[in-house]
Protein backbone atom coordinates (compact mmCIF):
# COMPACT_ATOMS: atom_id res chain seq x y z
CA UNK A 1 0.00 0.00 0.00
CA UNK A 2 1.08 3.60 -0.57
CA UNK A 3 2.96 5.43 2.11
CA UNK A 4 3.93 8.95 3.14
CA UNK A 5 2.72 12.31 1.91
CA UNK A 6 2.72 13.30 -1.74
CA UNK A 7 3.03 16.64 -3.49
CA UNK A 8 -0.04 17.65 -5.45
CA UNK A 9 0.17 19.99 -8.42
CA UNK A 10 -2.73 21.53 -10.33
CA UNK A 11 -1.36 22.66 -13.68
CA UNK A 12 -3.80 24.85 -15.61
CA UNK A 13 -6.49 22.37 -14.57
CA UNK A 14 -9.78 23.24 -16.24
CA UNK A 15 -13.27 21.78 -16.09
CA UNK A 16 -15.95 22.92 -18.44
CA UNK A 17 -19.24 21.09 -17.88
CA UNK A 18 -21.12 20.43 -21.06
CA UNK A 19 -23.82 22.96 -21.83
CA UNK A 20 -22.49 25.63 -19.43
CA UNK A 21 -21.05 28.95 -20.53
CA UNK A 22 -18.64 29.43 -17.69
CA UNK A 23 -15.95 26.96 -16.68
CA UNK A 24 -16.48 25.39 -13.25
CA UNK A 25 -12.72 25.34 -12.66
CA UNK A 26 -10.72 27.73 -14.80
CA UNK A 27 -7.01 27.23 -15.46
CA UNK A 28 -6.29 26.41 -11.86
CA UNK A 29 -2.61 26.25 -11.03
CA UNK A 30 -1.42 25.63 -7.50
CA UNK A 31 0.95 23.38 -5.63
CA UNK A 32 0.11 21.67 -2.37
CA UNK A 33 3.34 20.73 -0.65
CA UNK A 34 3.77 17.28 0.76
CA UNK A 35 2.35 17.05 4.28
CA UNK A 36 0.44 20.32 4.12
CA UNK A 37 -3.25 21.02 4.50
CA UNK A 38 -4.55 23.13 1.66
CA UNK A 39 -8.02 24.53 2.26
CA UNK A 40 -10.23 25.52 -0.66
CA UNK A 41 -12.76 28.21 0.25
CA UNK A 42 -15.04 30.37 -1.79
CA UNK A 43 -18.63 31.18 -2.61
CA UNK A 44 -21.15 28.41 -3.25
CA UNK A 45 -20.84 27.16 -6.80
CA UNK A 46 -17.28 28.45 -6.93
CA UNK A 47 -15.90 25.15 -8.16
CA UNK A 48 -14.36 23.75 -4.95
CA UNK A 49 -16.02 20.34 -5.11
CA UNK A 50 -15.29 20.13 -8.81
CA UNK A 51 -11.60 20.90 -8.22
CA UNK A 52 -11.45 18.20 -5.56
CA UNK A 53 -13.14 15.54 -7.66
CA UNK A 54 -10.89 16.28 -10.60
CA UNK A 55 -8.04 14.89 -8.51
CA UNK A 56 -9.49 11.40 -8.08
CA UNK A 57 -10.99 11.54 -11.55
CA UNK A 58 -14.58 11.26 -10.39
CA UNK A 59 -14.84 14.22 -12.77
CA UNK A 60 -12.71 14.12 -15.93
CA UNK A 61 -10.45 17.09 -16.72
CA UNK A 62 -11.36 19.16 -19.75
CA UNK A 63 -7.83 20.44 -20.16
CA UNK A 64 -4.65 20.95 -18.17
CA UNK A 65 -3.12 18.41 -15.85
CA UNK A 66 -2.93 17.31 -12.24
CA UNK A 67 0.17 15.57 -10.92
CA UNK A 68 0.75 13.60 -7.76
CA UNK A 69 4.43 13.33 -6.91
CA UNK A 70 5.21 14.26 -10.48
CA UNK A 71 3.01 11.63 -12.12
CA UNK A 72 -0.01 12.81 -14.07
CA UNK A 73 -3.28 11.36 -12.80
CA UNK A 74 -4.09 10.65 -16.43
CA UNK A 75 -1.16 8.25 -16.68
CA UNK A 76 -2.40 6.03 -13.85
CA UNK A 77 -5.00 3.32 -13.75
CA UNK A 78 -8.05 5.09 -12.36
CA UNK A 79 -8.95 2.40 -9.80
CA UNK A 80 -5.36 2.24 -8.58
CA UNK A 81 -5.21 6.04 -8.39
CA UNK A 82 -8.35 6.20 -6.23
CA UNK A 83 -7.20 3.51 -3.82
CA UNK A 84 -4.20 5.68 -3.11
CA UNK A 85 -6.31 8.75 -2.27
CA UNK A 86 -8.39 9.06 0.91
CA UNK A 87 -11.83 10.49 0.22
CA UNK A 88 -14.18 12.04 2.79
CA UNK A 89 -17.43 13.83 1.97
CA UNK A 90 -19.91 15.90 3.92
CA UNK A 91 -22.65 13.26 3.77
CA UNK A 92 -19.98 10.82 5.03
CA UNK A 93 -21.32 8.02 2.85
CA UNK A 94 -20.58 5.19 5.28
CA UNK A 95 -21.83 1.91 3.83
CA UNK A 96 -25.01 1.28 5.86
CA UNK A 97 -24.84 -2.49 5.38
CA UNK A 98 -21.35 -2.80 6.82
CA UNK A 99 -20.21 -2.59 10.41
CA UNK A 100 -17.87 0.19 11.46
CA UNK A 101 -14.98 -2.26 11.25
CA UNK A 102 -15.92 -3.36 7.74
CA UNK A 103 -16.35 0.25 6.67
CA UNK A 104 -12.89 1.14 7.88
CA UNK A 105 -11.51 -1.97 6.19
CA UNK A 106 -12.92 -0.99 2.79
CA UNK A 107 -9.70 -0.06 1.04
CA UNK A 108 -7.46 -2.68 2.74
CA UNK A 109 -9.99 -5.28 1.57
CA UNK A 110 -9.67 -3.99 -1.98
CA UNK A 111 -5.93 -4.48 -1.59
CA UNK A 112 -6.65 -8.08 -0.55
CA UNK A 113 -5.43 -7.73 3.03
CA UNK A 114 -6.23 -10.69 5.29
CA UNK A 115 -9.13 -10.46 7.73
CA UNK A 116 -7.03 -10.46 10.88
CA UNK A 117 -4.83 -7.68 9.55
CA UNK A 118 -7.90 -5.59 8.76
CA UNK A 119 -9.32 -6.14 12.23
CA UNK A 120 -6.12 -4.93 13.87
CA UNK A 121 -5.88 -1.96 11.53
CA UNK A 122 -9.51 -0.99 12.21
CA UNK A 123 -8.93 -1.08 15.94
CA UNK A 124 -5.84 1.11 15.54
CA UNK A 125 -7.69 3.64 13.42
CA UNK A 126 -10.70 3.74 15.73
CA UNK A 127 -8.38 4.70 18.52
CA UNK A 128 -6.62 7.24 16.33
CA UNK A 129 -9.90 9.05 15.62
CA UNK A 130 -10.91 8.87 19.27
CA UNK A 131 -13.52 6.11 19.33
CA UNK A 132 -13.20 3.07 21.57
CA UNK A 133 -13.11 -0.47 20.25
CA UNK A 134 -16.71 -1.21 21.24
CA UNK A 135 -17.74 0.71 18.13
CA UNK A 136 -16.23 -1.87 15.78
CA UNK A 137 -19.32 -4.07 15.50
CA UNK A 138 -21.90 -1.30 15.25
CA UNK A 139 -23.70 -0.29 12.09
CA UNK A 140 -23.59 3.34 10.87
CA UNK A 141 -27.27 3.79 11.80
CA UNK A 142 -26.24 3.32 15.42
CA UNK A 143 -23.80 6.26 15.44
CA UNK A 144 -24.22 9.99 15.98
CA UNK A 145 -23.34 12.40 13.18
CA UNK A 146 -20.00 13.27 14.75
CA UNK A 147 -19.12 9.63 15.29
CA UNK A 148 -19.95 8.81 11.70
CA UNK A 149 -17.68 11.58 10.54
CA UNK A 150 -14.85 10.13 12.64
CA UNK A 151 -15.42 6.71 11.13
CA UNK A 152 -15.43 8.30 7.67
CA UNK A 153 -12.06 9.82 8.47
CA UNK A 154 -10.72 6.49 9.75
CA UNK A 155 -11.91 4.78 6.59
CA UNK A 156 -10.15 7.33 4.40
CA UNK A 157 -6.92 6.80 6.36
CA UNK A 158 -7.06 3.00 6.33
CA UNK A 159 -5.21 2.53 3.06
CA UNK A 160 -2.46 4.82 4.36
CA UNK A 161 -2.92 7.13 1.36
CA UNK A 162 -0.32 9.84 0.71
CA UNK A 163 -3.13 12.22 -0.23
CA UNK A 164 -6.53 12.95 1.32
CA UNK A 165 -9.44 14.77 -0.28
CA UNK A 166 -12.02 16.12 2.15
CA UNK A 167 -15.17 17.86 0.93
CA UNK A 168 -16.77 19.84 3.78
CA UNK A 169 -16.10 16.95 6.15
CA UNK A 170 -17.45 18.81 9.19
CA UNK A 171 -20.08 20.85 7.35
CA UNK A 172 -23.19 19.11 8.63
CA UNK A 173 -22.19 19.08 12.29
CA UNK A 174 -23.10 21.46 15.10
CA UNK A 175 -20.46 24.07 16.03
CA UNK A 176 -19.32 22.49 19.30
CA UNK A 177 -18.81 19.02 17.89
CA UNK A 178 -17.28 20.56 14.79
CA UNK A 179 -14.68 22.39 16.87
CA UNK A 180 -13.85 19.13 18.61
CA UNK A 181 -13.55 17.28 15.32
CA UNK A 182 -11.30 20.01 13.94
CA UNK A 183 -9.03 19.67 16.97
CA UNK A 184 -9.02 15.89 16.64
CA UNK A 185 -8.24 16.18 12.95
CA UNK A 186 -5.36 18.59 13.53
CA UNK A 187 -3.92 16.37 16.26
CA UNK A 188 -4.23 13.42 13.92
CA UNK A 189 -2.55 15.29 11.09
CA UNK A 190 0.42 16.05 13.39
CA UNK A 191 0.85 12.30 13.63
CA UNK A 192 0.12 11.09 10.12
CA UNK A 193 1.32 14.10 8.08
CA UNK A 194 -0.74 13.53 4.96
CA UNK A 195 -1.13 15.93 2.12
CA UNK A 196 -4.70 17.13 2.49
CA UNK A 197 -7.02 19.11 0.27
CA UNK A 198 -9.87 20.32 2.45
CA UNK A 199 -12.96 22.08 1.13
CA UNK A 200 -15.05 24.33 3.34
CA UNK A 201 -17.18 27.42 2.93
CA UNK A 202 -16.43 28.54 6.46
CA UNK A 203 -13.55 31.01 6.47
CA UNK A 204 -12.98 30.50 10.20
CA UNK A 205 -12.55 26.78 9.67
CA UNK A 206 -10.17 27.51 6.81
CA UNK A 207 -8.06 29.75 9.03
CA UNK A 208 -7.99 27.21 11.81
CA UNK A 209 -7.26 24.12 9.75
CA UNK A 210 -5.25 25.33 6.77
CA UNK A 211 -1.50 25.56 6.35
CA UNK A 212 -2.42 27.38 3.17
CA UNK A 213 -5.73 28.70 1.91
CA UNK A 214 -6.85 28.88 -1.70
CA UNK A 215 -9.68 31.37 -2.13
CA UNK A 216 -11.85 30.73 -5.19
CA UNK A 217 -14.08 33.23 -6.93
CA UNK A 218 -17.10 32.25 -8.98
CA UNK A 219 -16.15 30.46 -12.15
CA UNK A 220 -13.44 28.47 -10.42
CA UNK A 221 -10.75 31.11 -10.64
CA UNK A 222 -8.13 31.36 -7.94
CA UNK A 223 -8.27 34.72 -6.13
CA UNK A 224 -5.44 34.16 -3.68
CA UNK A 225 -3.34 31.26 -2.46
CA UNK A 226 -1.34 31.90 0.68
CA UNK A 227 -0.94 31.21 4.37
CA UNK A 228 -3.86 32.23 6.63
CA UNK A 229 -1.68 34.96 8.13
CA UNK A 230 -0.79 36.47 4.77
CA UNK A 231 -4.39 36.33 3.55
CA UNK A 232 -5.66 38.09 6.67
CA UNK A 233 -2.92 40.69 6.67
CA UNK A 234 -2.60 41.28 2.96
CA UNK A 235 -5.73 40.29 1.05
CA UNK A 236 -4.93 40.37 -2.67
CA UNK A 237 -7.98 42.39 -3.65
CA UNK A 238 -11.43 43.66 -2.70
CA UNK A 239 -13.04 40.26 -3.26
CA UNK A 240 -10.68 38.50 -0.86
CA UNK A 241 -10.92 41.29 1.73
CA UNK A 242 -14.68 41.09 1.64
CA UNK A 243 -14.67 37.31 1.71
CA UNK A 244 -12.47 37.06 4.80
CA UNK A 245 -14.62 39.69 6.47
CA UNK A 246 -14.25 43.13 8.01
CA UNK A 247 -13.10 41.52 11.25
CA UNK A 248 -10.01 40.05 9.67
CA UNK A 249 -7.75 41.85 12.14
CA UNK A 250 -9.64 40.07 14.89
CA UNK A 251 -9.44 36.77 13.01
CA UNK A 252 -5.71 37.16 12.74
CA UNK A 253 -5.59 37.12 16.53
CA UNK A 254 -6.90 33.55 16.36
CA UNK A 255 -3.71 32.47 14.61
CA UNK A 256 -1.58 32.79 17.74
CA UNK A 257 -1.81 31.24 21.17
CA UNK A 258 -0.77 32.78 24.46
CA UNK A 259 2.13 30.32 24.60
CA UNK A 260 3.75 32.21 21.71
CA UNK A 261 3.79 35.54 23.61
CA UNK A 262 6.36 36.90 26.06
CA UNK A 263 4.39 36.44 29.24
CA UNK A 264 4.74 38.72 32.25
CA UNK A 265 5.46 37.47 35.76
CA UNK A 266 2.70 35.34 37.30
CA UNK A 267 -0.05 37.58 38.61
CA UNK A 268 -3.71 37.59 39.64
CA UNK A 269 -6.73 37.81 37.32
CA UNK A 270 -9.09 35.41 35.59
CA UNK A 271 -7.24 32.19 34.67
CA UNK A 272 -6.73 31.34 31.02
CA UNK A 273 -4.87 28.29 29.62
CA UNK A 274 -1.81 29.15 27.55
CA UNK A 275 -3.14 27.01 24.69
CA UNK A 276 -5.95 29.57 24.17
CA UNK A 277 -5.78 31.75 21.10
CA UNK A 278 -5.09 35.44 21.57
CA UNK A 279 -8.59 36.08 20.26
CA UNK A 280 -10.22 33.87 22.90
CA UNK A 281 -8.08 35.44 25.63
CA UNK A 282 -9.18 38.89 24.57
CA UNK A 283 -12.82 37.79 24.56
CA UNK A 284 -12.40 36.43 28.08
CA UNK A 285 -10.78 39.67 29.20
CA UNK A 286 -13.65 41.77 27.83
CA UNK A 287 -16.22 39.45 29.29
CA UNK A 288 -14.63 39.51 32.76
CA UNK A 289 -13.85 43.22 32.42
CA UNK A 290 -10.25 42.47 33.41
CA UNK A 291 -7.01 44.23 32.48
CA UNK A 292 -4.88 41.19 33.14
CA UNK A 293 -5.17 37.41 32.77
CA UNK A 294 -3.40 34.69 34.77
CA UNK A 295 -1.96 32.30 32.20
CA UNK A 296 -2.03 28.66 33.28
CA UNK A 297 -0.34 25.51 31.99
CA UNK A 298 -1.94 22.14 31.23
CA UNK A 299 -2.29 21.33 34.93
CA UNK A 300 -3.83 24.67 35.79
CA UNK A 301 -0.69 26.08 37.44
CA UNK A 302 -0.26 29.82 36.86
CA UNK A 303 2.87 30.31 34.77
CA UNK A 304 2.61 33.97 33.80
CA UNK A 305 0.33 36.88 33.01
CA UNK A 306 -0.73 38.91 30.04
CA UNK A 307 -2.20 42.40 29.69
CA UNK A 308 -4.72 43.91 27.29
CA UNK A 309 -2.09 46.09 25.63
CA UNK A 310 0.06 43.05 24.99
CA UNK A 311 -2.79 41.18 23.34
CA UNK A 312 -3.66 44.09 21.07
CA UNK A 313 -0.15 44.80 19.90
CA UNK B 1 -74.69 -29.74 -8.12
CA UNK B 2 -76.35 -30.23 -4.80
CA UNK B 3 -76.35 -27.93 -1.88
CA UNK B 4 -75.67 -29.00 1.68
CA UNK B 5 -78.81 -30.10 3.44
CA UNK B 6 -80.56 -31.32 0.29
CA UNK B 7 -81.00 -35.01 -0.52
CA UNK B 8 -77.54 -36.39 -1.09
CA UNK B 9 -76.43 -38.67 -3.84
CA UNK B 10 -73.92 -40.93 -2.08
CA UNK B 11 -71.16 -40.37 -4.56
CA UNK B 12 -68.50 -39.38 -2.07
CA UNK B 13 -66.80 -42.64 -1.31
CA UNK B 14 -67.85 -45.56 0.73
CA UNK B 15 -66.34 -44.52 4.04
CA UNK B 16 -67.84 -42.85 7.05
CA UNK B 17 -71.26 -41.32 7.23
CA UNK B 18 -69.57 -37.89 7.10
CA UNK B 19 -68.35 -38.67 3.62
CA UNK B 20 -71.63 -40.11 2.52
CA UNK B 21 -73.53 -36.99 3.56
CA UNK B 22 -70.81 -34.65 2.25
CA UNK B 23 -70.24 -33.08 5.70
CA UNK B 24 -68.22 -29.86 6.03
CA UNK B 25 -64.95 -31.53 6.92
CA UNK B 26 -64.34 -35.27 7.29
CA UNK B 27 -61.09 -35.89 9.10
CA UNK B 28 -61.28 -39.60 8.31
CA UNK B 29 -61.17 -38.90 4.60
CA UNK B 30 -58.19 -36.59 5.02
CA UNK B 31 -56.35 -39.24 7.00
CA UNK B 32 -57.10 -41.90 4.43
CA UNK B 33 -56.19 -39.85 1.38
CA UNK B 34 -53.23 -37.92 2.78
CA UNK B 35 -50.61 -40.13 1.26
CA UNK B 36 -52.31 -40.95 -2.04
CA UNK B 37 -53.80 -37.54 -2.84
CA UNK B 38 -52.97 -34.60 -0.61
CA UNK B 39 -49.29 -35.11 0.11
CA UNK B 40 -48.29 -35.69 -3.54
CA UNK B 41 -50.33 -32.66 -4.53
CA UNK B 42 -48.54 -30.58 -1.90
CA UNK B 43 -45.12 -31.70 -3.11
CA UNK B 44 -46.07 -30.92 -6.71
CA UNK B 45 -47.38 -27.54 -5.64
CA UNK B 46 -44.12 -26.72 -3.94
CA UNK B 47 -42.22 -27.83 -7.04
CA UNK B 48 -44.36 -25.70 -9.33
CA UNK B 49 -43.84 -22.70 -7.07
CA UNK B 50 -40.12 -23.10 -6.49
CA UNK B 51 -39.35 -23.58 -10.18
CA UNK B 52 -41.51 -20.61 -11.16
CA UNK B 53 -40.04 -18.28 -8.53
CA UNK B 54 -36.45 -19.36 -9.19
CA UNK B 55 -36.83 -18.93 -12.95
CA UNK B 56 -38.65 -15.63 -12.42
CA UNK B 57 -35.86 -14.44 -10.13
CA UNK B 58 -33.17 -15.32 -12.65
CA UNK B 59 -34.96 -13.71 -15.58
CA UNK B 60 -35.98 -10.62 -13.61
CA UNK B 61 -32.39 -10.22 -12.39
CA UNK B 62 -31.02 -10.34 -15.92
CA UNK B 63 -33.64 -7.83 -17.02
CA UNK B 64 -32.97 -5.61 -14.01
CA UNK B 65 -29.24 -5.60 -14.74
CA UNK B 66 -30.04 -4.41 -18.24
CA UNK B 67 -32.67 -1.89 -17.15
CA UNK B 68 -30.46 -0.49 -14.39
CA UNK B 69 -27.32 -0.19 -16.48
CA UNK B 70 -29.08 1.14 -19.57
CA UNK B 71 -31.93 3.38 -18.48
CA UNK B 72 -33.36 3.43 -21.98
CA UNK B 73 -34.24 -0.26 -21.66
CA UNK B 74 -36.27 0.21 -18.49
CA UNK B 75 -39.53 1.53 -20.03
CA UNK B 76 -39.88 -1.27 -22.64
CA UNK B 77 -39.01 -4.01 -20.11
CA UNK B 78 -41.42 -2.50 -17.61
CA UNK B 79 -44.13 -2.31 -20.25
CA UNK B 80 -43.78 -5.96 -21.28
CA UNK B 81 -43.85 -7.23 -17.70
CA UNK B 82 -46.85 -4.99 -16.94
CA UNK B 83 -48.56 -6.42 -20.00
CA UNK B 84 -47.86 -10.05 -19.04
CA UNK B 85 -49.17 -9.34 -15.56
CA UNK B 86 -52.49 -8.07 -16.82
CA UNK B 87 -53.38 -11.11 -18.98
CA UNK B 88 -55.79 -13.33 -17.00
CA UNK B 89 -54.14 -16.66 -16.26
CA UNK B 90 -56.78 -18.73 -18.00
CA UNK B 91 -56.42 -16.64 -21.14
CA UNK B 92 -52.66 -17.03 -21.00
CA UNK B 93 -53.05 -20.82 -20.82
CA UNK B 94 -55.24 -20.69 -23.93
CA UNK B 95 -52.64 -18.67 -25.76
CA UNK B 96 -49.82 -21.03 -24.74
CA UNK B 97 -51.60 -24.36 -25.27
CA UNK B 98 -51.15 -24.49 -29.05
CA UNK B 99 -47.44 -23.71 -28.58
CA UNK B 100 -46.31 -25.67 -25.57
CA UNK B 101 -49.20 -28.13 -25.29
CA UNK B 102 -50.70 -29.72 -22.21
CA UNK B 103 -47.54 -29.68 -20.16
CA UNK B 104 -45.91 -28.41 -17.02
CA UNK B 105 -43.97 -26.03 -19.27
CA UNK B 106 -47.19 -24.22 -20.17
CA UNK B 107 -47.97 -23.79 -16.49
CA UNK B 108 -44.48 -22.63 -15.60
CA UNK B 109 -44.35 -20.07 -18.41
CA UNK B 110 -47.58 -18.59 -17.15
CA UNK B 111 -46.46 -18.61 -13.50
CA UNK B 112 -43.08 -17.09 -14.31
CA UNK B 113 -44.63 -14.32 -16.34
CA UNK B 114 -46.69 -13.30 -13.30
CA UNK B 115 -43.63 -13.07 -11.04
CA UNK B 116 -41.65 -10.92 -13.46
CA UNK B 117 -43.43 -7.64 -12.89
CA UNK B 118 -43.09 -7.52 -9.12
CA UNK B 119 -39.56 -8.95 -9.07
CA UNK B 120 -38.28 -6.68 -11.82
CA UNK B 121 -39.90 -3.54 -10.40
CA UNK B 122 -38.55 -4.16 -6.92
CA UNK B 123 -35.04 -4.89 -8.18
CA UNK B 124 -34.96 -1.68 -10.21
CA UNK B 125 -36.48 0.37 -7.39
CA UNK B 126 -34.07 -1.09 -4.86
CA UNK B 127 -31.03 -0.44 -7.00
CA UNK B 128 -32.10 3.09 -7.84
CA UNK B 129 -32.79 3.92 -4.20
CA UNK B 130 -29.13 3.42 -3.23
CA UNK B 131 -28.01 6.92 -2.17
CA UNK B 132 -25.83 8.63 -4.78
CA UNK B 133 -23.23 9.69 -2.20
CA UNK B 134 -22.66 6.09 -1.17
CA UNK B 135 -21.99 5.04 -4.73
CA UNK B 136 -19.82 8.15 -5.03
CA UNK B 137 -17.69 7.14 -2.07
CA UNK B 138 -17.40 3.57 -3.35
CA UNK B 139 -16.17 4.77 -6.75
CA UNK B 140 -13.95 7.37 -5.11
CA UNK B 141 -12.39 4.73 -2.85
CA UNK B 142 -11.36 2.63 -5.83
CA UNK B 143 -14.15 0.08 -6.25
CA UNK B 144 -14.44 -1.10 -9.84
CA UNK B 145 -17.83 -0.86 -11.47
CA UNK B 146 -18.51 -4.53 -10.78
CA UNK B 147 -17.32 -4.26 -7.17
CA UNK B 148 -19.55 -1.24 -6.67
CA UNK B 149 -22.48 -3.28 -7.93
CA UNK B 150 -21.85 -6.53 -6.05
CA UNK B 151 -20.58 -5.06 -2.78
CA UNK B 152 -22.60 -1.89 -2.44
CA UNK B 153 -25.57 -1.48 -4.75
CA UNK B 154 -26.87 -5.05 -4.70
CA UNK B 155 -26.64 -5.57 -0.90
CA UNK B 156 -28.33 -2.23 -0.29
CA UNK B 157 -31.13 -3.13 -2.71
CA UNK B 158 -31.61 -6.48 -0.99
CA UNK B 159 -34.38 -5.45 1.45
CA UNK B 160 -36.52 -4.18 -1.44
CA UNK B 161 -35.69 -7.18 -3.63
CA UNK B 162 -36.62 -9.60 -0.84
CA UNK B 163 -39.86 -7.75 -0.20
CA UNK B 164 -40.69 -8.33 -3.87
CA UNK B 165 -39.68 -11.96 -3.58
CA UNK B 166 -42.14 -12.43 -0.71
CA UNK B 167 -45.05 -11.02 -2.69
CA UNK B 168 -44.07 -12.99 -5.81
CA UNK B 169 -43.81 -16.25 -3.85
CA UNK B 170 -47.10 -15.88 -2.02
CA UNK B 171 -48.97 -14.96 -5.19
CA UNK B 172 -47.35 -17.83 -7.11
CA UNK B 173 -48.48 -20.28 -4.43
CA UNK B 174 -52.00 -19.00 -4.95
CA UNK B 175 -51.95 -18.78 -8.76
CA UNK B 176 -50.38 -22.26 -9.08
CA UNK B 177 -53.73 -23.66 -8.01
CA UNK B 178 -55.06 -22.77 -11.44
CA UNK B 179 -52.37 -24.97 -13.02
CA UNK B 180 -54.76 -27.90 -12.78
CA UNK B 181 -56.73 -26.44 -15.67
CA UNK B 182 -53.79 -27.58 -17.79
CA UNK B 183 -52.17 -30.50 -15.99
CA UNK B 184 -53.37 -32.47 -12.97
CA UNK B 185 -50.61 -31.21 -10.71
CA UNK B 186 -50.47 -29.29 -7.48
CA UNK B 187 -53.12 -28.59 -4.88
CA UNK B 188 -55.44 -27.34 -7.58
CA UNK B 189 -55.87 -30.92 -8.81
CA UNK B 190 -57.78 -32.27 -5.77
CA UNK B 191 -59.89 -29.10 -5.71
CA UNK B 192 -60.70 -29.61 -9.35
CA UNK B 193 -61.64 -33.25 -8.76
CA UNK B 194 -63.83 -32.32 -5.82
CA UNK B 195 -65.64 -29.71 -7.89
CA UNK B 196 -66.33 -32.27 -10.56
CA UNK B 197 -67.60 -34.72 -7.94
CA UNK B 198 -70.54 -32.52 -6.99
CA UNK B 199 -68.46 -30.28 -4.77
CA UNK B 200 -66.98 -32.65 -2.25
CA UNK B 201 -66.41 -30.19 0.58
CA UNK B 202 -63.76 -32.01 2.60
CA UNK B 203 -61.37 -32.25 -0.30
CA UNK B 204 -61.87 -28.62 -1.26
CA UNK B 205 -61.30 -27.37 2.28
CA UNK B 206 -58.31 -29.65 2.87
CA UNK B 207 -56.51 -28.70 -0.32
CA UNK B 208 -57.54 -25.07 -0.10
CA UNK B 209 -56.37 -24.89 3.50
CA UNK B 210 -53.04 -26.36 2.48
CA UNK B 211 -52.60 -23.64 -0.16
CA UNK B 212 -53.12 -20.98 2.49
CA UNK B 213 -50.82 -22.75 4.96
CA UNK B 214 -48.13 -23.17 2.30
CA UNK B 215 -48.30 -19.47 1.46
CA UNK B 216 -47.94 -18.52 5.13
CA UNK B 217 -45.02 -20.90 5.71
CA UNK B 218 -43.23 -19.73 2.58
CA UNK B 219 -43.67 -16.11 3.63
CA UNK B 220 -42.40 -16.91 7.12
CA UNK B 221 -39.30 -18.61 5.75
CA UNK B 222 -38.58 -15.64 3.52
CA UNK B 223 -38.88 -13.29 6.49
CA UNK B 224 -36.24 -15.38 8.27
CA UNK B 225 -34.04 -15.24 5.17
CA UNK B 226 -34.49 -11.48 5.02
CA UNK B 227 -33.38 -11.14 8.65
CA UNK B 228 -30.34 -13.30 8.08
CA UNK B 229 -29.27 -11.47 4.93
CA UNK B 230 -29.91 -7.89 6.03
CA UNK B 231 -28.88 -7.58 9.67
CA UNK B 232 -28.25 -3.84 9.33
CA UNK B 233 -31.93 -3.08 8.78
CA UNK B 234 -32.66 -4.02 12.38
CA UNK B 235 -29.99 -1.87 13.98
CA UNK B 236 -31.90 0.83 15.77
CA UNK B 237 -32.52 4.17 14.19
CA UNK B 238 -32.62 4.52 10.43
CA UNK B 239 -29.51 5.93 8.77
N1 LIG C 1 -22.45 17.58 -12.99
C1 LIG C 1 -22.53 18.88 -13.28
N2 LIG C 1 -23.01 19.29 -14.49
C2 LIG C 1 -23.08 20.59 -14.79
N3 LIG C 1 -22.69 21.59 -13.97
C3 LIG C 1 -22.21 21.26 -12.76
C4 LIG C 1 -22.11 19.89 -12.36
N4 LIG C 1 -21.60 19.86 -11.10
C5 LIG C 1 -21.40 21.13 -10.75
N5 LIG C 1 -21.76 22.00 -11.74
C6 LIG C 1 -21.65 23.46 -11.73
O1 LIG C 1 -20.30 23.79 -11.57
C7 LIG C 1 -20.15 24.91 -10.71
C8 LIG C 1 -19.22 24.56 -9.56
O2 LIG C 1 -19.85 23.59 -8.75
P1 LIG C 1 -19.13 22.98 -7.46
O3 LIG C 1 -20.00 21.89 -6.97
O4 LIG C 1 -17.74 22.62 -7.81
O5 LIG C 1 -19.15 24.21 -6.47
P2 LIG C 1 -18.72 24.31 -4.94
O6 LIG C 1 -17.70 25.37 -4.86
O7 LIG C 1 -18.36 22.98 -4.43
O8 LIG C 1 -20.06 24.82 -4.27
P3 LIG C 1 -20.66 24.52 -2.80
O9 LIG C 1 -19.90 25.39 -1.85
O10 LIG C 1 -22.08 24.97 -2.91
O11 LIG C 1 -20.52 23.07 -2.55
C9 LIG C 1 -21.55 25.29 -10.27
O12 LIG C 1 -21.98 26.36 -11.07
C10 LIG C 1 -22.36 24.07 -10.55
O13 LIG C 1 -23.69 24.40 -10.87
MG1 LIG D 1 -19.20 21.67 -2.91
Amino acid sequence: MPGQAAELVFDEATKQYEGRDEAAVDHLSLTVRAGEICVLVGPSGGGKTTALRLVNRLIPLTSGDIRIDGTSILDQDVVRLRRGIGYVIQQVGLFPHMTVEANIGTVPRLYGRPRAWIRTRSAELLELVGLDSSYAKRYPAQLSGGERQRVGLARALAGNPPLMLMDEPFGAIDPIVRARLQDAFLALQKEVRKTVVFVTHDIDEAIKVGDRIAIFRRGGRLAQYDTPQAILERPADEFVAEFVGADRALKALALHTLAELDLGAPAGGPPCPRTSTVRDALALMLQMDAQKLAVTDERGVVVGSVTREQLLS
Amino acid sequence: MTLAGGPVIPNFGSGSSCEVTNGWFCTDWVRQHWSDTLQPALVQHIELTVIAVAAGLAIAFALALAGFRYRLLDPPIGFVSDFLYTIPSLALFQILLPVTGISVLTVEIALVSYTLLILYRNMIEGLRAVPAEIVDVARGSGFTRIQTFTRVELPLALPTILAGLRIATVSTVSIATVASFVVAKGLGAPIFTALEQDVFKTEIFAAGGMVVALALVADGLLVLLQRALTPWTRSGRPA
